[in-house]
């Protein structure tokens, strides 16, 4: 079995990584861990197979998780692994560090990435829905011929429908994340329900940030897949909580609104609309109360 | 070509590598570290788990280069020399090895473990090996492994007792928990699969696949294909020289097909090539047009008058008519008149799904041709004989011109019983002259090979009020699939199995086995009652309700018993432990409930917040032995030598059950020899005599009978051979731990075979075991020489937001004549039990209009370390009096009633009866939130 290249570059550098990129000219594509590319179906046979690969997972500078002006700071070298370990996202990004801990199993985390995971654009994302919630941004290198730096861009500008990256990946690379951590009367939280059969994408999950003021919300954040092509933010169900009281029944009637701005449907082997209809209110709940109780602490 | 400089186990390397490359296959391939296996491909599995700097990663989708520079540690590097690391030896005295496919990885994965938390819980262990499939253990001694190792660090020669259910008292071998033969071997990596192997100047193989489901081929242009550089040969139907038809039972399924396709996965032409990846270039260069016929997809529309045909014409000896491959009738009194007379009748309509046996080893043939022109050609397969029979068939040489020589099996459950690519194989060899090894892909193994059959059933049962079940009229409608292969009897199996394990005084069965475009569907693990044990123990239960009845009490009434008669005709004259069964798991399940708070008398189900649970019961019994009139024969063949050890020699396979270690305690035991003394050599069609297809729960039983016979035999021998030596006559000689013992004094066995050669006699022995005649079905009598039993009952939780279920704990009591190895049988028990409850609550092969939408791993959900449940095991051992020891067949018995068990314990927890299998968390929810 092999992956069908000639070339795989692990660049120590982001300039070597951008050389390279350039060099290959359109016809290499970067990659994380690869644990979402080597088990496409399409990557083998399709036309546009590229000749080489850019590992950026070993780039100086952009393999660990830490704290920068405000931020927590997520490089694309750092696993989902080391995003589930850090104490940084423990506490200020708690949603990432639950959804990260269930992407795939153990071995695949040690592997894996965030910033693969956002390349790859699928909608129901376990650590993309997750940063959306947290107001994520991404860096992205390489951006054109004219501005080459390094540019930070909301996480939502990332997607252009399932499957499909506003970042092309021939030329781009998703360098880093960041997030401003919850501070005191904040918290975040992420839930996600699975099927056993059939395929091994959720059949919803839901990510939230909330910020209390005293027994209210002050704002919440909310982020769900699959309800639209891209990862969505609930806004009118955002808000419609911002200001109502930290209890279930707020939660309760603002169900009835994430239901009617989320666009469900039966997608085969996975979920019926009618079943998604159901555990998106359970997800609302489950994933708010689980965050105003970490921002009461 | 790059390099790659890296260190593995310690030692720094440097090999050239493709830029393509994955970590796994330069380990095996340039390294030939063949002790970490490749079970998918996709991540899914984990059993490839390699630790890159102390941290486990599937290796067969990392990036050979991205290992630049770190430090790998293979299942190679684990023990120190003739030390086994504490993991693999509590792998080893845990019973945590059987097939060994996939222990590499779970030892892996729990080494780093182990270096993360040095004394880990259960939680810790499921969430560490979440992702490292094991298909046959169940996980429970893979977890008692892990835990005690934990505890074992820093004592130097650990050895670990693995819990085990009571059993009757040993003899000297028979009836202890000994490891297996091969267990050291598959914890540290040497163990050689198919794959393992390497031929000097070995080519590969691969197969162009139909692609779609029924079609008329027009025509098969391989020009594209033969023009590609590497590739040595590419054959048609018109390349086989013999028959082009092979098949176990009915010779229906095309080695290469010609006029037609039937189903995805059908074979249309071979390639070999100098590499694995030409190969497959070149296959996917081979140009076939195709007239696409209509495809029928279900059992009951291709019984319709107008279905397409699978088989326009009927295969040579069938009873095929049209497309229903046999209708299988079992009638027993009147059931029309006595459903009218019975005070209650219960009716229902149930479906199964399709399965698939998920072995972790993916199919691989090798065939070297000798230079005096035989076929020699390894395979892991469970029927060596019959391999070597449709191989020359195909070949249109005698049998004698092939040898079949097996190499370890990667797990098979019944899918690894017809051919897959050995006659492909020796097609390629013969055409090229080198050896050619046809290794399928996880995706091509999900496509082409047999399944458990999706079978419906519609059920009306009758019973009078005091509980007596009175009449059972039953049809069922199995999908066959493309071809034949083991439909006939596995569907005869569901049939005659259909009325359960209970004393009902009429029944009518209709079964129809049938064709169709799907993927073929064959022999897997509880051959067919594992499909009609989930509709009758769903109707009991909705009986009982109906009743007013305690679950457990209407089956105990009606349970077969000495005395009684099944469906077919038969009287059980002995061994029947079925209530035996049902009294130890309702002692367990009363503390259980009692423990809760409850009692049996009153409902078995509570809430606790968002959760419902409940407790489900169900029966099973499963014939041993094939049964229905066929010659159930096995031959062993023992030798003993000078060194005092022994050999045990059958074409029987070894598929992760634990055959070697049966056979051994019991030459053991009648020889008198060590157990550690004495080798299995096993599956080799040259030097093993047959032990008959490893099948129907049979091997224990029927080879373990002829290893017995032929150790007496041996023994009797040598004992008149020490008999002189000791001044005695033979009766007086006792053999045990290696000697020939007698009042005047002793001589050891390996001196009693020198003597015996210096005298010319023959110290090696083959004896054939028969087992008891049966008779066809349909004409009374014995139908099946012996019968297994089992209860069990199942504690579930159902999420009442969600729909998702999740098994808590299972209680079995399974009657197996004689533990002949109590650690072995655990494993059978509860890889069973787990097997099963993936059977009801994960497993469905999707297949639409003949297409299969499972064609990979991802794609199929079988039980993970984090599903296994609880299991509370007891061992009812109510000897057959014919059984090696008393023992009966183990090896599908406990498999059969966990799904029934699970499903009656949803309608317990939450009131929703499940009717079609897999469970759908979805349909659960949607159903209960109608209701309310």
């Amino acid at each position: 079995m092999t992956t069908g290249i000639n070339h795989y570059h692990l660049p120590a550098t982001l300039n070597d990584a951008l050389a390279l990129l350039a060099k290959h000219n359109g016809a290499a594509r970067v990659i994380g861990g690869g644990t979402d590319y080597f088990v496409d179906d399409a990557r083998e046979s399709g036309p546009d197979r590229p000749e080489a690969l850019v590992d950026v997972t070993r780039m100086a500078g952009w393999q660990d998780v830490r704290s920068e002006d405000g931020f927590i700071v997520i490089g694309c070298g750092a696993t989902h692994a080391q995003i589930v370990a850090s104490p940084l996202v423990r506490v200020g990004g708690t949603a990432l560090m639950e959804s990260c801990g269930l992407i795939g199993g153990p071995q695949v985390r040690n592997v894996g990435t965030l910033m693969g995971n956002i390349a790859h654009a699928l909608p129901a994302a376990d650590g993309t829905l997750a940063l959306l919630a947290l107001g994520g941004e991404i860096a992205v290198a390489g951006g054109t011929a004219e501005a080459p730096g390094l540019v930070w861009m909301p996480l939502a500008l990332a997607f252009r429908g399932p499957g499909k990256s506003a970042i092309d990946s021939a030329r781009q690379i998703i360098v880093a994340a960041r997030f401003v951590p919850t501070g005191p009367n904040e918290g975040s939280a992420f839930a996600r329900i699975m099927r056993p059969q059939g395929v091994a994408l959720p059949i919803a999950g839901l990510a939230c940030r909330v910020t209390l003021r005293g027994d209210e919300i002050a704002s919440a954040a909310i982020a769900v897949g699959p309800v639209a092509p891209t990862p969505f933010r609930a806004a009118q169900t955002e808000a419609f909580l911002a200001g109502k009281p930290a209890t279930s029944e707020s939660i309760e009637t603002a169900s009835a609104i994430l239901l009617s701005e989320s666009k469900l449907r039966t997608s085969p082997h996975r979920a019926t609309a009618e079943y998604r209809r159901e555990v998106l209110p359970v997800l609302l709940r489950e994933a708010m109360l689980n965050a105003i109780a970490r921002a009461a602490v | 070509m790059p390099i790659l400089t890296f260190i593995v186990n310690g030692t720094a390397r440097e090999v050239d590598v493709l830029a393509s490359d994955f970590l796994a296959s330069v380990l095996r391939e340039r390294l030939g570290l063949t002790g970490t296996k490749i079970g998918c491909n996709e991540a899914e599995c984990g059993i490839c788990t390699v630790l890159v700097d102390g941290v486990p990663v599937n290796s067969c989708i990392y990036p050979a280069l991205k290992a630049a520079g770190r430090a790998i540690t293979t299942i190679e590097g684990l023990a120190e020399g003739e030390r086994l690391h504490p993991l693999q030896q509590a792998f080893v005295d845990h019973g945590a090895v059987q097939c060994g496919f996939c222990t590499p990885g779970l030892i892996m994965t729990g080494k780093a473990l182990l270096e993360q938390k040095a004394e880990p819980s259960d939680d810790d262990i499921k969430h560490a090996l979440k992702d490292t499939y094991c298909r046959c253990t169940g996980y429970i001694s893979v977890i008692n492994a892990i835990k005690d190792a934990a505890r074992s660090k820093g004592t130097s020669e650990p050895h670990f007792t693995p819990n085990l259910p009571r059993t009757v008292a040993p003899l000297n071998y028979v009836g202890r928990p000994l490891p297996r033969p091969d267990a050291v071997a598959k914890v540290t990596g040497a163990a050689k699969y198919t794959d393992d192997y390497v031929f000097e100047g070995m080519l590969y193989g691969a197969t162009k696949r139909a692609g779609v489901p029924h079609a008329r081929i027009l025509s098969i242009d391989t020009s594209r294909a033969r023009a590609l550089p590497g590739v040595r040969a590419v054959l048609t139907h018109a390349d086989v020289p013999g028959r082009n038809l092979h098949g176990l039972v009915i010779h229906d399924w095309p080695v290469l097909c010609h006029d037609k396709v039937r189903y995805v996965g059908d074979a249309v032409a071979l390639v070999a090539a100098d590499t694995q990846a030409i190969a497959h270039a070149a296959a996917d260069l081979i140009d076939v047009t195709y007239e696409l016929l209509p495809v029928v997809d279900n059992p009951v529309d291709a019984l319709l008058p107008g279905a397409p045909l699978v088989h326009e014409t009927p295969p040579a000896g069938s009873y095929v008519h049209g497309n229903e491959l046999k209708h299988i009738f079992v009638n027993k009194g009147d059931v029309d008149a006595a459903l009218q007379a019975s005070d209650i009748v219960v009716t229902g309509e149930y479906q199964t799904a399709t399965t698939e046996h998920a072995f972790l080893e993916p199919e691989c043939s090798i065939g070297p041709i000798t230079p005096d022109g035989r076929f020699e050609i390894t395979v892991g397969s469970q029927i060596p004989y019959a391999d070597r029979q449709q191989v020359a068939a195909a070949l249109g040489i005698e049998e004698k011109q092939i040898r079949i020589k097996g190499a370890l099996v990667g797990g098979g459950f019944g899918g690894k019983e017809d051919i897959a690519a050995q006659i492909h194989v020796a097609l390629l060899a013969q055409a090229t002259g080198h050896p050619v090894k046809i290794l399928y892909r996880r995706d091509e193994s999900l496509v082409f090979h047999p399944k458990r059959h999706a079978v419906k059933f519609t059920l009306s049962v009758g019973a009078m009020k005091d509980g007596r079940l009175n009449a059972m009229k039953i049809e069922l409608w199995g999908d066959a699939g493309a071809y034949a292969s083991l439909s006939d009897k596995v569907m005869t199996r569901a049939a005659t199995h259909a009325s359960g394990p209970y004393d009902v005084p009429h029944v009518k069965i209709d079964c129809h086995a049938v064709y169709t475009n799907n993927v073929p569907t064959g022999a897997f693990r509880g051959f067919g009652v594992t499909q009609s044990a989930f509709a009758i123990e769903s109707a009991l239960d909705e009986m009982a309700r109906k009743l007013k009845m305690d679950p457990i009490r209407l089956r105990e009434i009606n349970a077969l018993k000495i005395g009684s008669t099944t469906n077919t005709g038969a009287e059980i004259r002995e061994a029947a432990g079925l209530i035996k069964c049902i009294d130890a798991v309702r002692g367990e399940f009363e503390r259980d409930l009692a423990a809760a708070g409850l009692t049996s008398a009153g409902p078995r189900a509570w809430r606790e917040g968002n959760k419902a649970y409940g407790w489900g019961f169900a029966c099973a019994y499963k014939n041993t032995g094939l049964g229905g009139g066929a010659a159930d024969r096995s031959e062993v063949e023992v030798e003993a030598y000078e060194d005092g050890t022994a050999e045990v020699r059958t074409s029987a396979a070894e598929i992760g059950q634990g055959l070697p270690g049966v056979l051994a305690a019991i030459a053991a035991e009648e020889l008198g020899i060590p157990f550690k003394n004495v080798r299995v050599l096993l599956s080799d069609t040259d030097l093993t005599p047959d032990g008959g297809p490893t099948t129907a729960s049979r091997q224990t039983y029927v080879t373990g009978n002829a290893a017995r016979l032929s150790s007496i035999k041996l023994r009797e021998k040598l004992a008149e051979v020490a008999a002189e030596m000791l001044d005695v006559t033979p009766r007086d000689v006792r053999f045990e731990n290696g000697m020939a013992r007698n009042h005047n004094g002793q001589v050891s066995i390996g001196d009693v075979v020198t003597q015996a050669k210096r005298e010319g006699r023959s110290t090696r022995l083959s004896n054939a075991y028969l087992a008891p005649e049966t008779k066809p079905l349909g004409t009374g009598g014995d139908m099946h020489f012996a019968f297994s039993y089992a209860a069990q009952a199942a504690l579930v939780e159902v999420n009442l937001d969600t729909g998702e279920v999740a098994c808590k704990k299972i209680i079995s009591a399974t009657d197996v004549g004689r533990a002949i190895n109590p650690l072995a049988l655990q494993g059978q028990v509860e890889g069973g039990i787990v097997m099963c409850m993936g059977n009801a609550l994960t497993e469905e092969y999707i297949i639409e209009k003949g297409v299969p939408f499972t064609n990979k791993f991802a794609r199929y959900k079988m039980p993970s370390i984090k599903h296994t449940p609880e299991i509370a095991s007891f061992i009812i051992e109510d000897p057959a009096a014919d059984g090696p020891y008393g023992a009966k067949g183990v090896g599908e018995i406990s498999s059969i009633p966990t799904t029934p068990a699970i499903t009656n314990a949803i309608f317990e927890a939450c009131g929703v009866r499940v009717t079609r299998l897999p469970v759908d968390q979805d349909l659960l929810l949607l159903t209960m939130k109608a209701r309310n």
